[in-house]
């Protein structure tokens, strides 16, 4: 069995070089040992991980790690089954695109969250009315919200004003252009956390399912 | 405008883009939907006319004292050409609705609209024809284009854009075809209306958004391609988007200036640029927002002190939009410590 590190590594690799097949291939080895679902908390959440942290660093583009996160989606959607939408018991999730019809954020979570299996509500891109409802319908605990401009992220207060109305906790996590470049926005809208890259969110969510005060 | 002894501000703008020194520091404040609130028109309205747009341009200048009138409007007025729509709020920029491609297949049909077919267009056209006969050559108007590489963004969606870029090059290049003989029409028309300089927005070729290997395939053919045939001065805009690790690429495309990224070492960039091509940026425009007149003043002295010296500097924000949300206190403390600090020689600088 490769060594941790040379395994990562290439998995790496096959991830920025946009292939595929050296990326099914390295998940579907047969002289791997580990259960399909270490292999995706070993070798898929690491690798979209550090591909976030190196964009914020300037060291890869925003294609690539979209198009790993893809890449990753489809090849875990392959090897493990899938709950598209939360059942039973956990951190109730949701995924929104507030006020704006540019989804690549939202997509990129989404593909973040199903290739680590964590399942959530897809609400697409709506309105701040609309998602308090629905989260009170779906009986959400943790929404993530995704935005582009300025306007649509500062909509995230009615979001918070909305689910304070609610008489339960509702934890808000925000991301997107705006919040990374004014790093104190996501406090001024009443978000409990932000995320600077899609992958981050992974950690996020298993740190709220844990119960940990952010 | 004019004072004994100073520049016009298009004297001052054209030696800055010749790399010199002018009598002081070009300011470029990125105004749009601002002038809706100095017309007190909602953003809707102030946008559905040409002549909104050309006084509110007007009376900001006259306002702040700054050297450019900016005949951008919004991004999707171009995607409203191609079928797109474009929704509105009352507090930031007109954003894309739907795009008008809902699949890759339909670049196999299409074709590129005409501007004088074009009302959202024909607007723009109407901003700067009024512009040009009230300012003449004494200030620059700025017109933008967005980038032929860029436009599919909006045209179809980022998501499904980056997917067609890295696994459908025969159709990429088709949709390239159609959209750089588009983009050259309608910056060659701004340019006929009294356009002095055109913006060519392409933030997608960042290596914010795709590595350079990629874009040295792609973007990079497709600007000095269109650049060329657009003729004139233009100038590169990366819309907030980094540029170091291609700035030597993009002094091939033709352009005379380039945007430096408001994450971006301005020092490192004024380095690699100095003598080479000249500079406009680099402000956050969110953090903006948050400034006092006093923070205004620290910031355009911090920008100054890296990227003035030796001319070839034009300060602006990093986004080619200045927010809605910044106000008019910040914008006036800006324009003055530009007037206070800027004036070349930057003694103070000694």
């Amino acid at each position: 069995m490769k060594d941790k590190e040379k395994r990562s590594g290439e998995f790496e690799a096959a991830l920025i070089a946009l292939n595929r097949l050296e990326v099914a291939r390295l998940l579907t080895d047969e002289s791997d040992e580990r259960d399909v679902m270490l292999r995706v908390e070993q070798d898929v959440v690491p690798a979209m991980e550090r591909l976030g942290r190196l964009w914020e660093g300037g060291k890869v583009s925003l294609s690539q790690v979209y198009m790993s996160g893809r890449i990753c989606e489809e090849v875990v959607l392959r090897l493990l089954p899938q709950h598209s939408t939360p059942s039973g018991g956990g951190v109730r999730t949701a995924l929104a695109v507030l006020e704006d019809r540019h989804m690549l954020g939202k997509r990129m979570v989404a593909a973040s969250l199903t290739a680590s299996g964590h399942p959530f509500f897809d609400y697409g891109s709506t309105d701040a009315d609309t998602l308090v409802s629905r989260i009170e319908s779906d009986g959400v605990d943790l929404l993530l919200v995704s935005t582009l401009m300025l306007n649509s992220a500062l909509r995230v207060r009615k979001v918070r004003e909305g689910l304070d109305r609610l008489k339960r906790p509702v934890r808000i996590v925000v991301g997107g252009a705006p919040f990374r470049l004014e790093p104190e926005l996501w406090r001024e809208t009443g978000a409990d956390a932000m995320c600077r890259n899609a992958s981050e969110v992974v950690s996020i969510v298993e740190s709220f399912s844990r119960g940990d005060q952010r | 405008m004019k004072r004994a002894g100073s520049m016009t501000s298009m004297e001052r703008v054209m030696a800055a883009l010749s790399l010199k020194e002018p009598d002081r520091v070009p300011w470029f404040p990125l105004l749009t939907t601002t002038g809706a609130r100095e017309l007190g028109l909602t953003i809707k309205e102030y946008f559905s006319k040409g002549v909104n747009v050309a006084e509110g341009q007007l009376r900001m200048r006259a306002k702040y004292g700054h050297d450019c009138l900016y005949a951008f409007f919004y991004a999707s007025a171009e995607v409203e050409a191609w079928g797109g729509e474009t929704t509105y709020s009352d507090d930031g920029p007109p954003n894309c609705g739907i795009p008008p491609l809902s699949s890759s297949e339909e670049i196999l049909s299409l074709h590129p609209p005409l501007v004088r077919e074009s009302p959202s267009l024909l607007k723009t056209l109407d901003a700067i024809g009024i512009m040009k006969a009230d300012i003449g050559d004494e200030v620059p108007i700025l017109s933008v284009v967005i980038s032929p590489f860029s436009l599919p963004a909006m045209q179809m969606g980022l998501e499904s854009y980056i997917e067609l870029l890295c696994e459908r090059p025969e159709l990429f290049a088709r949709l390239m075809e159609i959209n750089e003989e588009f983009a050259v029409e309608w910056a060659r028309a701004q340019i006929e209306a009294g356009s002095t300089a055109i913006i060519y927005f392409d933030p997608i070729s960042s290596p914010t958004i795709i590595p350079r290997e990629l874009y040295l395939k792609t973007g990079f053919p497709v600007a000095r391609r269109t650049i060329s045939k657009i003729g004139g001065t233009a100038a590169m805009h990366f819309a907030s988007g980094r540029c170091i690790p291609i700035l030597e690429d993009v002094l091939k495309t033709g352009v005379g200036a380039v945007s430096a990224g408001c994450e971006e070492d301005l020092g490192e960039l004024k380095r690699l640029a100095a003598g080479k091509i000249a500079l406009v940026g680099n402000f956050n425009g969110l953090e903006m927002r948050r400034w006092s007149p006093t923070r205004a003043e620290e910031e355009v002295k911090k920008v100054l002190a890296v990227a003035a010296p030796g001319g070839g500097f034009i300060l602006s924000d990093s986004h080619g939009e200045i927010p809605w949300l910044v106000t008019d206190e910040v914008l006036h403390a800006t324009g003055e410590a530009v007037r206070k600090w800027g004036s070349y020689p930057l003694g103070w600088l000694s």
